[in-house]
Protein backbone atom coordinates (compact mmCIF):
# COMPACT_ATOMS: atom_id res chain seq x y z
CA UNK A 1 0.00 0.00 0.00
CA UNK A 2 1.14 3.78 -0.93
CA UNK A 3 2.74 5.05 2.18
CA UNK A 4 0.50 8.44 2.75
CA UNK A 5 -2.79 5.72 2.30
CA UNK A 6 -1.89 3.86 5.02
CA UNK A 7 -0.90 6.74 7.16
CA UNK A 8 -5.01 8.25 6.40
CA UNK A 9 -5.91 4.57 6.66
CA UNK A 10 -4.33 4.85 10.41
CA UNK A 11 -5.33 7.84 11.50
CA UNK A 12 -9.39 7.65 10.29
CA UNK A 13 -9.46 3.82 12.18
CA UNK A 14 -7.60 5.79 15.41
CA UNK A 15 -10.70 8.31 15.07
CA UNK A 16 -13.04 5.61 15.22
CA UNK A 17 -11.90 4.26 17.79
CA UNK A 18 -11.86 7.17 20.16
CA UNK A 19 -15.15 8.66 19.16
CA UNK A 20 -16.80 5.06 19.49
CA UNK A 21 -15.15 5.03 22.90
CA UNK A 22 -16.80 8.70 24.23
CA UNK A 23 -20.04 7.29 23.57
CA UNK A 24 -20.19 4.56 25.04
CA UNK A 25 -19.50 4.71 28.70
CA UNK A 26 -22.43 3.67 31.10
CA UNK A 27 -25.01 6.86 30.44
CA UNK A 28 -25.62 8.67 33.79
CA UNK A 29 -28.69 8.27 34.68
CA UNK A 30 -31.38 6.80 37.31
CA UNK A 31 -34.28 4.15 36.96
CA UNK A 32 -37.77 5.14 38.77
CA UNK A 33 -40.56 3.00 37.39
CA UNK A 34 -44.02 3.92 37.33
CA UNK A 35 -46.19 1.22 38.86
CA UNK A 36 -49.63 0.85 39.73
CA UNK A 37 -48.40 0.79 42.80
CA UNK A 38 -46.43 4.00 42.47
CA UNK A 39 -42.99 4.61 41.93
CA UNK A 40 -40.12 2.34 42.42
CA UNK A 41 -36.59 3.48 42.86
CA UNK A 42 -34.17 0.88 41.16
CA UNK A 43 -30.76 0.07 41.81
CA UNK A 44 -29.02 -0.25 38.65
CA UNK A 45 -25.16 1.08 39.87
CA UNK A 46 -23.40 0.38 43.01
CA UNK A 47 -20.39 -0.59 44.23
CA UNK A 48 -19.18 -4.19 43.21
CA UNK A 49 -18.96 -7.16 45.80
CA UNK A 50 -16.24 -7.65 47.44
CA UNK A 51 -15.42 -10.84 45.12
CA UNK A 52 -14.79 -8.71 41.69
CA UNK A 53 -12.76 -6.39 43.84
CA UNK A 54 -9.18 -6.81 42.15
CA UNK A 55 -11.20 -6.64 38.74
CA UNK A 56 -13.80 -3.29 39.12
CA UNK A 57 -14.96 -0.64 41.80
CA UNK A 58 -18.53 0.24 40.09
CA UNK A 59 -21.03 -1.95 38.77
CA UNK A 60 -24.13 -1.24 36.28
CA UNK A 61 -27.18 -2.73 34.99
CA UNK A 62 -27.15 -3.84 31.46
CA UNK A 63 -29.57 -0.84 31.12
CA UNK A 64 -27.18 1.97 31.59
CA UNK A 65 -26.10 1.20 28.45
CA UNK A 66 -28.94 0.75 25.97
CA UNK A 67 -29.89 3.99 24.02
CA UNK A 68 -32.62 6.75 25.56
CA UNK A 69 -35.89 4.90 23.87
CA UNK A 70 -34.70 1.79 25.28
CA UNK A 71 -34.02 3.40 28.91
CA UNK A 72 -37.70 5.26 28.49
CA UNK A 73 -39.76 2.08 28.42
CA UNK A 74 -38.40 0.59 31.92
CA UNK A 75 -39.46 4.01 33.57
CA UNK A 76 -44.05 3.02 33.08
CA UNK A 77 -44.66 -0.77 33.08
CA UNK A 78 -47.30 0.22 30.58
CA UNK A 79 -44.83 1.27 28.39
CA UNK A 80 -43.05 -1.92 29.02
CA UNK A 81 -43.86 -4.72 26.82
CA UNK A 82 -42.60 -7.58 28.79
CA UNK A 83 -46.04 -6.47 31.24
CA UNK A 84 -48.26 -8.33 28.45
CA UNK A 85 -45.80 -11.93 29.78
CA UNK A 86 -46.37 -11.24 33.10
CA UNK A 87 -50.31 -10.68 32.28
CA UNK A 88 -50.45 -14.06 30.94
CA UNK A 89 -48.45 -15.89 33.40
CA UNK A 90 -50.87 -14.60 36.40
CA UNK A 91 -53.62 -16.61 33.67
CA UNK A 92 -51.26 -19.68 33.73
CA UNK A 93 -50.76 -19.27 37.67
CA UNK A 94 -54.26 -19.49 38.51
CA UNK A 95 -55.46 -21.63 35.46
CA UNK A 96 -56.20 -25.47 36.58
CA UNK A 97 -54.00 -27.41 34.36
CA UNK A 98 -52.42 -30.21 36.49
CA UNK A 99 -53.11 -33.92 35.62
CA UNK A 100 -55.97 -33.59 38.76
CA UNK A 101 -56.82 -30.12 38.19
CA UNK A 102 -53.89 -28.37 40.37
CA UNK A 103 -52.93 -25.07 39.88
CA UNK A 104 -50.02 -22.77 41.12
CA UNK A 105 -52.53 -20.95 42.97
CA UNK A 106 -54.01 -24.06 44.82
CA UNK A 107 -50.57 -24.58 46.77
CA UNK A 108 -48.77 -20.94 46.72
CA UNK A 109 -52.05 -18.70 46.53
CA UNK A 110 -50.87 -15.57 44.89
CA UNK A 111 -48.13 -14.45 43.04
CA UNK A 112 -46.74 -12.93 46.00
CA UNK A 113 -45.95 -15.49 47.94
CA UNK A 114 -42.68 -15.97 45.74
CA UNK A 115 -41.65 -12.80 46.54
CA UNK A 116 -37.31 -12.70 47.16
CA UNK A 117 -36.57 -15.65 45.25
CA UNK A 118 -35.27 -14.13 41.88
CA UNK A 119 -32.94 -12.60 44.08
CA UNK A 120 -31.36 -15.30 45.71
CA UNK A 121 -31.41 -17.94 42.81
CA UNK A 122 -29.42 -19.42 41.76
CA UNK A 123 -29.04 -21.69 45.11
CA UNK A 124 -28.32 -24.60 46.12
CA UNK A 125 -31.21 -26.53 47.46
CA UNK A 126 -30.94 -27.25 51.27
CA UNK A 127 -32.55 -30.94 51.01
CA UNK A 128 -30.98 -32.01 47.90
CA UNK A 129 -27.79 -30.45 47.32
CA UNK A 130 -28.38 -29.53 43.59
CA UNK A 131 -27.92 -26.30 42.40
CA UNK A 132 -31.58 -24.70 41.78
CA UNK A 133 -32.60 -22.16 39.15
CA UNK A 134 -36.69 -20.62 39.09
CA UNK A 135 -37.02 -23.01 36.09
CA UNK A 136 -35.82 -25.74 38.15
CA UNK A 137 -38.63 -24.99 41.07
CA UNK A 138 -41.27 -24.31 38.79
CA UNK A 139 -40.22 -27.32 36.63
CA UNK A 140 -40.01 -29.92 40.11
CA UNK A 141 -43.89 -28.23 40.55
CA UNK A 142 -45.20 -29.44 37.07
CA UNK A 143 -43.99 -32.97 36.92
CA UNK A 144 -43.94 -33.83 40.40
CA UNK A 145 -47.14 -32.02 42.02
CA UNK A 146 -49.15 -31.44 38.80
CA UNK A 147 -48.27 -34.49 37.17
CA UNK A 148 -47.42 -33.29 33.94
CA UNK A 149 -44.56 -33.40 31.34
CA UNK A 150 -41.91 -30.89 32.24
CA UNK A 151 -41.75 -27.29 30.27
CA UNK A 152 -39.34 -26.30 28.12
CA UNK A 153 -36.47 -24.51 29.80
CA UNK A 154 -36.96 -21.80 27.21
CA UNK A 155 -40.26 -22.34 25.99
CA UNK A 156 -43.09 -19.30 26.26
CA UNK A 157 -44.68 -20.91 29.44
CA UNK A 158 -41.54 -21.44 31.26
CA UNK A 159 -40.53 -17.62 30.13
CA UNK A 160 -44.03 -16.13 31.07
CA UNK A 161 -43.69 -17.52 34.23
CA UNK A 162 -40.63 -16.40 34.79
CA UNK A 163 -41.32 -12.95 34.53
CA UNK A 164 -44.00 -13.35 36.92
CA UNK A 165 -42.33 -14.80 39.49
CA UNK A 166 -39.38 -12.18 38.94
CA UNK A 167 -41.46 -9.25 39.28
CA UNK A 168 -42.70 -9.84 42.86
CA UNK A 169 -38.63 -9.63 44.02
CA UNK A 170 -38.50 -6.29 41.64
CA UNK A 171 -36.47 -3.57 43.64
CA UNK A 172 -35.10 -6.49 46.14
CA UNK A 173 -31.28 -6.36 45.71
CA UNK A 174 -29.35 -9.11 43.98
CA UNK A 175 -28.14 -11.46 46.77
CA UNK A 176 -26.98 -14.82 46.01
CA UNK A 177 -24.94 -17.14 48.14
CA UNK A 178 -21.40 -18.05 47.00
CA UNK A 179 -20.17 -19.82 49.84
CA UNK A 180 -20.89 -23.07 51.86
CA UNK A 181 -22.88 -25.56 49.44
CA UNK A 182 -22.93 -23.25 46.78
CA UNK A 183 -18.64 -22.63 46.51
CA UNK A 184 -18.21 -25.53 44.22
CA UNK A 185 -21.04 -24.53 41.78
CA UNK A 186 -19.74 -20.91 42.05
CA UNK A 187 -15.80 -21.83 41.35
CA UNK A 188 -17.32 -23.77 38.32
CA UNK A 189 -19.22 -21.00 36.86
CA UNK A 190 -16.36 -18.34 37.61
CA UNK A 191 -13.93 -21.47 35.39
CA UNK A 192 -16.60 -20.98 32.72
CA UNK A 193 -16.59 -17.13 32.84
CA UNK A 194 -13.20 -16.94 32.34
CA UNK A 195 -12.43 -20.27 29.34
CA UNK A 196 -11.89 -18.82 26.04
CA UNK A 197 -14.76 -20.68 23.67
CA UNK A 198 -15.41 -20.95 19.96
CA UNK A 199 -12.96 -20.56 16.58
CA UNK A 200 -12.71 -16.80 18.20
CA UNK A 201 -11.39 -18.11 21.30
CA UNK A 202 -13.29 -15.28 23.35
CA UNK A 203 -14.56 -15.77 27.33
CA UNK A 204 -17.13 -13.60 28.90
CA UNK A 205 -14.60 -11.47 30.63
CA UNK A 206 -12.81 -10.55 27.02
CA UNK A 207 -16.15 -8.70 26.33
CA UNK A 208 -18.02 -8.06 29.59
CA UNK A 209 -14.70 -6.86 32.07
CA UNK A 210 -11.93 -6.33 29.76
CA UNK A 211 -13.94 -4.31 26.84
CA UNK A 212 -16.77 -3.08 28.75
CA UNK A 213 -18.31 0.28 27.42
CA UNK A 214 -17.07 -0.14 24.02
CA UNK A 215 -18.70 -0.72 20.75
CA UNK A 216 -19.02 -4.85 19.80
CA UNK A 217 -19.91 -3.76 16.04
CA UNK A 218 -23.06 -1.50 15.99
CA UNK A 219 -23.51 -2.12 19.67
CA UNK A 220 -22.25 -1.17 23.58
CA UNK A 221 -20.77 -3.85 25.48
CA UNK A 222 -22.19 -4.02 28.97
CA UNK A 223 -20.95 -5.76 31.56
CA UNK A 224 -23.21 -8.83 31.54
CA UNK A 225 -25.43 -8.38 34.39
CA UNK A 226 -28.41 -10.24 34.47
CA UNK A 227 -30.24 -8.66 37.20
CA UNK A 228 -32.95 -6.95 34.60
CA UNK A 229 -33.58 -11.08 33.50
CA UNK A 230 -35.77 -12.28 32.18
CA UNK A 231 -35.80 -9.40 29.87
CA UNK A 232 -38.35 -7.72 27.10
CA UNK A 233 -35.63 -8.26 23.90
CA UNK A 234 -36.67 -5.92 21.25
CA UNK A 235 -35.00 -7.41 18.59
CA UNK A 236 -36.95 -11.05 19.34
CA UNK A 237 -40.29 -8.82 20.50
CA UNK A 238 -40.48 -11.51 22.64
CA UNK A 239 -38.74 -12.93 26.51
CA UNK A 240 -35.43 -13.76 27.43
CA UNK A 241 -34.03 -16.14 29.77
CA UNK A 242 -30.21 -15.52 31.02
CA UNK A 243 -29.18 -18.66 30.22
CA UNK A 244 -30.67 -18.39 26.26
CA UNK A 245 -28.64 -14.82 26.49
CA UNK A 246 -25.86 -17.28 27.19
CA UNK A 247 -26.86 -19.64 24.52
CA UNK A 248 -26.31 -16.43 21.96
CA UNK A 249 -23.47 -15.45 23.30
CA UNK A 250 -21.20 -18.52 23.20
CA UNK A 251 -22.56 -18.90 19.53
CA UNK A 252 -21.09 -15.86 18.68
CA UNK A 253 -17.54 -17.17 19.66
CA UNK A 254 -18.62 -19.79 16.81
CA UNK A 255 -18.70 -22.41 19.45
CA UNK A 256 -20.84 -25.13 19.95
CA UNK A 257 -22.93 -24.22 23.12
CA UNK A 258 -24.06 -25.42 26.29
CA UNK A 259 -27.75 -26.56 26.38
CA UNK A 260 -29.88 -23.82 28.67
CA UNK A 261 -30.13 -26.13 32.40
CA UNK A 262 -26.82 -27.48 32.00
CA UNK A 263 -24.46 -27.86 34.92
CA UNK A 264 -22.29 -25.46 32.95
CA UNK A 265 -24.71 -22.89 32.12
CA UNK A 266 -26.15 -23.11 35.26
CA UNK A 267 -22.84 -23.16 37.31
CA UNK A 268 -22.20 -19.75 34.66
CA UNK A 269 -25.95 -18.26 35.71
CA UNK A 270 -24.85 -18.52 39.52
CA UNK A 271 -21.36 -16.86 38.92
CA UNK A 272 -22.98 -14.18 36.52
CA UNK A 273 -25.51 -13.65 39.30
CA UNK A 274 -22.92 -13.27 41.91
CA UNK A 275 -21.19 -10.46 39.78
CA UNK A 276 -24.56 -8.41 40.35
CA UNK A 277 -25.03 -9.00 43.80
CA UNK A 278 -26.16 -5.46 44.76
CA UNK A 279 -27.79 -4.66 42.00
CA UNK A 280 -31.64 -5.02 42.23
CA UNK A 281 -33.85 -7.14 40.41
CA UNK A 282 -35.87 -5.58 37.69
CA UNK A 283 -38.45 -7.67 36.85
CA UNK A 284 -38.61 -8.01 33.53
CA UNK A 285 -36.35 -5.27 31.50
CA UNK A 286 -36.01 -3.77 28.35
CA UNK A 287 -32.96 -3.92 25.92
CA UNK A 288 -32.73 -4.32 22.86
CA UNK B 1 -61.98 -15.69 20.65
CA UNK B 2 -58.59 -15.41 20.21
CA UNK B 3 -56.11 -16.65 22.01
CA UNK B 4 -54.72 -14.62 24.95
CA UNK B 5 -56.58 -11.03 23.93
CA UNK B 6 -56.28 -9.06 26.75
CA UNK B 7 -56.64 -5.64 27.30
CA UNK B 8 -54.48 -3.44 29.38
CA UNK B 9 -55.53 0.45 29.89
CA UNK B 10 -53.79 3.49 31.43
CA UNK B 11 -55.54 6.69 32.78
CA UNK B 12 -55.13 8.98 35.55
CA UNK B 13 -57.11 8.36 38.46
CA UNK B 14 -58.34 11.77 38.76
CA UNK B 15 -58.45 14.83 36.68
CA UNK B 16 -59.56 18.54 36.87
CA UNK B 17 -62.62 19.07 34.58
CA UNK B 18 -61.46 20.90 31.42
CA UNK B 19 -57.89 18.87 31.71
CA UNK B 20 -56.40 17.15 28.80
CA UNK B 21 -55.46 13.84 30.15
CA UNK B 22 -53.18 11.13 28.47
CA UNK B 23 -54.76 7.63 27.62
CA UNK B 24 -52.97 4.79 26.79
CA UNK B 25 -54.72 1.28 25.60
CA UNK B 26 -53.05 -1.55 24.32
CA UNK B 27 -54.32 -5.04 24.04
CA UNK B 28 -52.56 -8.35 23.77
CA UNK B 29 -53.19 -10.04 20.04
CA UNK B 30 -50.95 -11.89 18.13
CA UNK B 31 -52.82 -10.20 14.96
CA UNK B 32 -52.04 -12.72 12.37
CA UNK B 33 -52.07 -10.70 9.21
CA UNK B 34 -53.27 -13.57 6.79
CA UNK B 35 -50.23 -13.36 4.53
CA UNK B 36 -47.92 -16.02 6.28
CA UNK B 37 -47.53 -20.13 6.00
CA UNK B 38 -47.13 -22.32 8.71
CA UNK B 39 -44.73 -25.30 8.97
CA UNK B 40 -46.77 -27.18 6.16
CA UNK B 41 -47.50 -24.64 3.58
CA UNK B 42 -50.78 -23.80 4.61
CA UNK B 43 -51.83 -20.01 4.69
CA UNK B 44 -52.69 -18.87 8.27
CA UNK B 45 -56.14 -17.33 8.41
CA UNK B 46 -56.18 -13.81 9.19
CA UNK B 47 -56.99 -12.69 12.87
CA UNK B 48 -56.70 -9.51 13.68
CA UNK B 49 -58.55 -6.58 15.30
CA UNK B 50 -60.16 -4.63 13.09
CA UNK B 51 -61.65 -1.87 14.71
CA UNK B 52 -60.88 -0.13 17.76
CA UNK B 53 -63.20 2.64 19.57
CA UNK B 54 -63.30 4.76 22.68
CA UNK B 55 -66.29 6.19 24.49
CA UNK B 56 -66.05 9.25 27.04
CA UNK B 57 -69.50 9.58 29.03
CA UNK B 58 -71.19 7.48 26.46
CA UNK B 59 -70.18 9.54 23.38
CA UNK B 60 -67.29 8.37 20.65
CA UNK B 61 -64.81 10.60 20.71
CA UNK B 62 -62.09 7.71 18.99
CA UNK B 63 -63.26 5.05 16.08
CA UNK B 64 -60.19 3.48 14.63
CA UNK B 65 -60.27 1.12 11.48
CA UNK B 66 -56.98 -1.37 11.63
CA UNK B 67 -55.96 -3.48 8.60
CA UNK B 68 -53.50 -6.00 8.67
CA UNK B 69 -49.92 -4.46 8.52
CA UNK B 70 -50.26 -3.36 12.04
CA UNK B 71 -47.93 -5.09 14.18
CA UNK B 72 -49.35 -7.41 17.33
CA UNK B 73 -50.58 -6.22 20.44
CA UNK B 74 -51.96 -2.79 19.09
CA UNK B 75 -51.43 -0.09 21.09
CA UNK B 76 -53.27 3.38 20.72
CA UNK B 77 -51.72 6.85 22.98
CA UNK B 78 -53.67 9.73 22.68
CA UNK B 79 -54.73 13.15 24.71
CA UNK B 80 -58.74 13.02 25.64
CA UNK B 81 -60.58 16.63 27.07
CA UNK B 82 -62.45 15.92 30.37
CA UNK B 83 -65.29 17.60 30.55
CA UNK B 84 -68.43 16.42 32.51
CA UNK B 85 -67.72 12.47 32.51
CA UNK B 86 -64.74 10.70 33.65
CA UNK B 87 -66.20 7.49 32.46
CA UNK B 88 -63.95 5.56 29.26
CA UNK B 89 -65.09 2.56 28.25
CA UNK B 90 -62.46 1.28 25.38
CA UNK B 91 -64.33 -1.43 22.35
CA UNK B 92 -62.24 -3.45 20.88
CA UNK B 93 -63.57 -5.56 17.87
CA UNK B 94 -62.19 -8.84 16.37
CA UNK B 95 -62.29 -10.72 13.13
CA UNK B 96 -63.44 -13.55 14.23
CA UNK B 97 -67.08 -11.54 15.70
CA UNK B 98 -65.11 -11.33 19.71
CA UNK B 99 -65.79 -7.80 21.12
CA UNK B 100 -63.00 -7.40 24.17
CA UNK B 101 -64.16 -4.39 26.73
CA UNK B 102 -62.51 -2.08 29.45
CA UNK B 103 -64.10 0.43 31.08
CA UNK B 104 -62.19 2.99 33.22
CA UNK B 105 -63.68 5.97 35.40
CA UNK B 106 -61.51 9.13 36.46
CA UNK B 107 -62.57 11.14 39.11
CA UNK B 108 -63.30 14.09 38.02
CA UNK B 109 -62.49 17.12 41.44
Amino acid sequence: MHRGTWRLATTLALGLALSGAAFADPVEDSLSIDTDDGTLDIVTTTAAPPHLSDVMDTIYSGWHFRETETRDLQRDDFDNPGMVYVDRALDSWNKAQGAKGESCAGCHEGPESMKGLRAVTPRVDATTGKLMTVENYVNGCVTDRMGLEPWGMTGDKMKDMMALISMQSRGELVNVAIDGPAAPFWEAGKEIYYTRFGQLEMSCANCHEDNQGLFIRADHLSQGQINGFPVYRLKDAGILSAQQRFVGCVRDTRAETFKPDSAEFKALELYVASRGNGLAVEGVSVRH
Amino acid sequence: MAEDAKPRVKVPKSAKPGEVVNIKALISHKMESGQRKDAEGKLIPRSIINRFTCDLGGVNVIDVAIDPAVSTNPYFEFDALMADSGEIKFTWYDDDGSVYEDVKTIELA
